[in-house]
């Protein structure tokens, strides 16, 4: 097939991609989006394989058949509340083969540069490519190559880290190595210095150097980072795959490869940006890891933390007319979605105004809760957003407050010196009354107490959050 | 454990200390009840009732006392039921121990325990059984009642084919709880209701139950009022003096005033002069609800209704929550179970008398032979510290001006923008070589498309998102597929294996947004 046909082909893929992405606005589109994603996916790769100067097609396609079964079994057998996990864990595939593609860039140059002209016209497809190129492009392409190659390692290290952390198989504390930001530092320098060394020598050390240090810039830099900043994590490692991919679509001089490249990297950066400015924090102490320091004495805090029974709830719950249900990670971690969504569909059927609170950063993952809400069969018209809903709060009977902390702590509004000032959470101490669902007394990620607590309209529901609810729900009636 | 209620024996005293519906609750912490017969009935409970809930009825309060553990009771105990209790039993009633130094004696002496409900402290944690409260809530409705029986006039304004009424306005002094049930009452029957009260934070509350409040122009540094556990603390002479001009002022106005300024274990301040009751028109009435402290109006006569020269009536009843016998009785009684509740920790009938309970330990006055009255000072502090002052909510003006000012930062940050990026590319355009910028100029227009559409995408969805370009990430495999022709064998392997993942992520990145947008449902 003409390259003019593959072209065109590739071009009709990247205007499928754009609104693909474009489709996510709502959730009807939306199903609609991934179809045309699927199509631009499978229309550039059938283009690829038809495209001139291509062999070895048949290898390909069982390789994609089989990696596409594994990915199958895979996708069918998850449970929503192990998406970040998997969404973390399949970054690092992209992120290896960046890597890999990078380093077969990198022996194809020798190759060529080892032949001479006559059998440099015989060669085809990318080595064909590579061929034609200048000096001055070669290294254009080597930089190319190195980055595709660091930031690919960056996200594959980091990507395992970030798996690990959310499947608990790591402590999803934040450890740094002794040395902290200044290995980091030097293992980014040490890059840079290689990617000049391989400019110079064109020596296959040099990129594996480099890999080494990316490898473990990756690798440190993620494990530098606490549950609760996840989901700027993964989406900061989503951007990165993007980049990866811009980079060798550079190298290799693939406009597709470029435009959707460009497309996931600023949509992760975006994500990441969404989720640290919910965290009223920079991008950079995020990935710096830990907390800013606060600039005073926090205020302290007076009161107790007073607990109530399933009775004392349940027989407020009959009473009230409106209610806000504020889930967090700890319902996720707990599996309690299905119990909350059947309280809602019971308080709903009495009648009352029953509606959920999302704060952007509740969860692992950007938009983590409302996927569990949607696979509990919570409607998503009755899901809002914070900015939606907050207002509401004054004129809300009763909000329940189902294992999230650092997202409703007033203490971001009333205390200047806490460490979350300024973050933006649900206000729903505002509430006449308001239900607190937790395992026990402790603070929350970021290890401050949380004033809601000891608020005088707050009542304390101790317990696993399904059990705790599990035992309210033949209560409502 | 068992516990009794005896028949209130001081005159007039129509409440019961237990009801069916609190025996009820109290039988599934364990306890068994016990009550004397006829102590109901005044509040409208009749023996059967309790019977027909498994209440033991005992025949006289001697047989009681001794049948129970635990004795129950609304009115501090008379010397000769006190002198019935024996070392293992406890008692649960007023007290007001400051008052009855001799009846606390009589307890240490018989080693009794005894629990004050005027003495459970104020904190959140035991706002279910502070049963001076739930009485003030009542006292404070009732008096508006009695104010409208003695009242010859509508409380709401009024349009009538005969002709236009005027609504009733109601001054109510001391917004504490019986003060804002008053205030309650007062809006919700129609009156036009003011209210004061020398705490000016309580002002929100007041003007959150409909009535206005009446502000002085005085400036002083209040005192923190937590250090008095929330209550009323003396006023300066010279704000006192702002204050009665104040009232002089709006006296002549009001229709109905109920006073309900008292200050702990001090006389009740004077608030309502005789020369504003004269200034009053005739018919107004007053309900005075510190009449036992001698009363905010000193014309006041305790437990008397009386008219003065200029037609005013002035009410100085004491026994409000016993004239609505049957509520005061449900709540008090319901106090007396939460209180049981807090002592009763595991719930299984065995009673623990925790002296360590921050609760527990403020109301008991008597315990093992000891007089433990006055407790001392609670360890968490009753009342949150007063709120910072509230920024003024801004003007459209200045909303106007905010928005102008962030348009044009907003402009002007673009247009920098615009310069640094189109500078940056004509440096890179001037050095790079022409099939690099062609490809630059690609992914430099791919950035700005994914900017312009993510932002788009809705919060709700962003978990998709993320699985979706997860899945369109591994495009990187047109890199791999276009490799995996070459002649070197390592460049093979390694093609292979990057088709091999990035097909992995094709396919389970897709399915995966499939599965979590089907979920996605309208209700």
């Amino acid at each position: 097939m003409e390259i003019g046909f593959t072209s065109a082909v590739y071009v009709l893929a990247a205007v499928l991609f754009i609104l693909s992405l474009g489709g996510l606005s709502g959730q009807e589109s939306a199903k609609r989006a991934v179809w045309y994603g699927i199509t631009g996916m499978a229309l550039a790769v059938s283009a690829t394989l038809l495209g001139p100067g291509l062999g070895h097609w048949w290898l390909s396609l069982a390789l994609i058949a089989a990696g596409g079964l594994i990915g199958y079994l895979l996708a069918s057998k998850v449970g929503m509340t192990e998406m970040p996990e998997l969404v973390a864990g399949m970054h690092a595939l992209v992120g290896l083969a960046a890597v890999f593609v990078g380093f077969n860039t990198h022996f194809e140059l020798v190759n060529i540069a080892s032949m001479d002209d006559t059998a440099k016209k015989m060669l085809g497809g990318f080595s064909g490519l590579l061929a034609k190129k200048s000096v001055v492009e070669i290294n254009i392409l080597r930089v190319e190559t190195a980055l595709g190659i660091w930031i690919g390692a960056v996200t594959f290290t980091g990507s395992v880290i970030a798996y690990s952390k959310l499947a608990g198989k790591v402590t999803s504390e934040a450890i740094k190595l002794p040395g902290g930001h200044f290995l980091n530092a030097t293992a980014a320098i040490v890059s840079v210095l290689s990617v000049a060394w391989y400019l110079n020598s064109g020596e296959l050390l040099w990129m594996i150097l480099l890999m080494v240090m990316a490898l473990f810039i990756g690798y440190h830099l993620i494990m530098g980072i606490g549950g609760a900043d996840m989901p700027v994590v993964v989406s900061m490692l989503n951007s990165y795959s993007g980049w990866a991919a811009a980079a060798i679509g550079f190298s290799l001089g693939n406009d597709l490869l470029i435009v959707v490249g460009a497309l996931v990297g600023s949509s992760g950066a975006i994500l990441s940006y969404i989720m640290c400015k919910a965290m009223n924090r920079s991008f950079v102490s995020v990935i710096l890891g830990g907390f800013g320091g606060s600039s005073g004495p926090q205020m302290e805090i007076n009161g107790e933390q007073v607990a109530i029974n399933v009775d004392g709830v349940a027989s407020v719950l009959n009473e009230a007319e409106s209610i806000i249900i504020i889930p967090g990670y700890g319902m996720a971690v707990a599996q309690a979605q299905q119990s909350v969504s059947e309280l809602a569909r019971k308080l709903i059927a009495q009648g009352k105004n029953v509606r959920f609170a999302i704060h952007p950063v509740a969860g692992r993952l950007p938009g983590h809760m409302n996927v569990l809400l949607a696979e509990a069969r919570v409607p998503y018209n009755i899901v809002m957003e914070m900015e939606e809903i907050n207002d509401d709060f004054p004129d809300t009977d009763v909000a329940i407050v189902i294992g999230s902390n650092d997202i409703v702590n007033p203490a971001a509004q009333e205390d200047p010196n806490s460490p979350i000032a300024g973050m933006p959470v649900l206000e729903c101490w505002k509430a006449k009354q308001v239900f607190v669902s937790k395992r026990g007394q402790g603070t929350g990620y970021s290890g401050i107490e949380n004033p809601l607590f000891f608020k005088e309209n707050a009542r304390m529901f101790y317990g696993d959050a399904k059990e705790s609810i599990d035992k309210l729900l033949p209560l409502i009636d | 454990m068992k516990i009794g209620a005896l028949k209130e024996t001081s005159s007039g005293e129509q409440r019961v200390a237990l009801t069916p519906d609190s025996a009820i609750k109290l039988n599934k912490l364990g306890h068994e009840c016990l009550v004397e017969s006829g102590a109901g009935i005044a509040a409208g409970f009749i023996d059967k009732q309790y019977e027909d809930v498994g209440v033991e009825i005992c025949k006289s309060g001697e047989a009681l006392i001794k049948a129970s553990d635990v004795v129950v009771k609304v009115q501090p105990p008379s010397e000769s039921e006190i002198k019935r209790l024996s070392s293992s039993k406890t008692l649960i009633s007023f007290f007001y121990p400051g008052a009855n130094e001799a009846l606390m004696d009589l307890a240490k002496a018989r080693e009794a325990s005894v629990i004050a409900m005027d003495m459970v402290p104020r904190i959140s944690r035991a706002q279910k059984m502070d049963a001076l409260s739930s009485m003030a809530n009542i006292s404070g409705y009732r008096a508006v009642i009695e104010a409208g029986n003695n009242f010859g006039r509508f409380f709401t304004g009024q349009m009538t084919a005969a002709g236009k009424v005027p609504p009733a306005k109601v001054l109510v002094v001391g917004a504490g709880v019986a003060g804002l049930a008053a205030i309650g009452t007062s809006t919700s029957l129609g009156a036009i209701t003011y209210a004061f009260d020398v705490r000016p934070e309580v002002a929100e509350q007041v003007e959150s139950m409909g009535a206005e409040f009446v502000f002085l122009d005085f400036e002083e540094e209040q005192n923190n009022n937590t250090s008095t556990g929330g209550y009323a603390a003396v006023s300066s002479p010279e704000f006192t003096n702002v204050q009665l001009a104040k009232f002089r002022e709006i006296a002549p106005d009001m229709d109905i005033v109920i006073t309900t300024a008292l200050i702990p274990n001090r006389e009740a301040p004077e608030l309502w002069t005789e020369d504003m009751v004269a200034s009053m028109k005739p018919g107004s009435v007053i309900v005075d609800l510190a009449a036992e402290k001698g009363g905010n109006c000193k014309l006041t006569v305790i437990d008397e209704r009386i008219v003065t020269d200029n037609g005013v009536i002035i009410i100085g009843y004491t026994d409000f929550p016993s004239r609505m016998a049957a509520q005061a009785s449900t709540l008090y009684a319901s106090n007396i179970r939460h209180m049981i509740d807090d002592l009763t920790p595991n719930k299984d009938g065995v009673i623990v008398h925790d002296m360590e309970d921050d609760v527990i330990r403020g109301a008991t006055v008597a315990h093992n032979g000891e007089i433990t009255f006055p407790p001392p000072p609670p360890k968490v502090q009753a009342i949150a510290a007063i709120q910072k002052a509230r920024v003024p909510d801004k003007t459209p003006e200045e909303v106007r001006a905010d928005e102008v000012v962030a348009f044009k930062k907003q402009t002007k940050n673009q247009v920098i923008l615009l310069f640094v990026g189109g500078a940056l590319l004509f440096l890179v355009g001037s050095y790079a070589p022409a099939s690099f910028m062609q490809h630059f100029i690609v992914f430099i227009l791919s950035v700005f498309v994914g900017f312009q559409v993510i932002w788009n995408v809705s919060h709700s969805l962003h978990t998709p998102l993320m699985a979706v370009t997860n899945a369109i990430s591994s495009i990187i495999i047109l890199g791999a597929i276009l490799q995996i022709n070459s002649s070197s064998s390592i460049v093979m392997v390694l093609a292979a294996i990057s088709v091999f993942f990035a097909g992995i992520n094709i396919f389970g990145g897709f399915l995966v947004t499939r599965r979590m947008l089907a979920m996605f449902q309208k209700s």
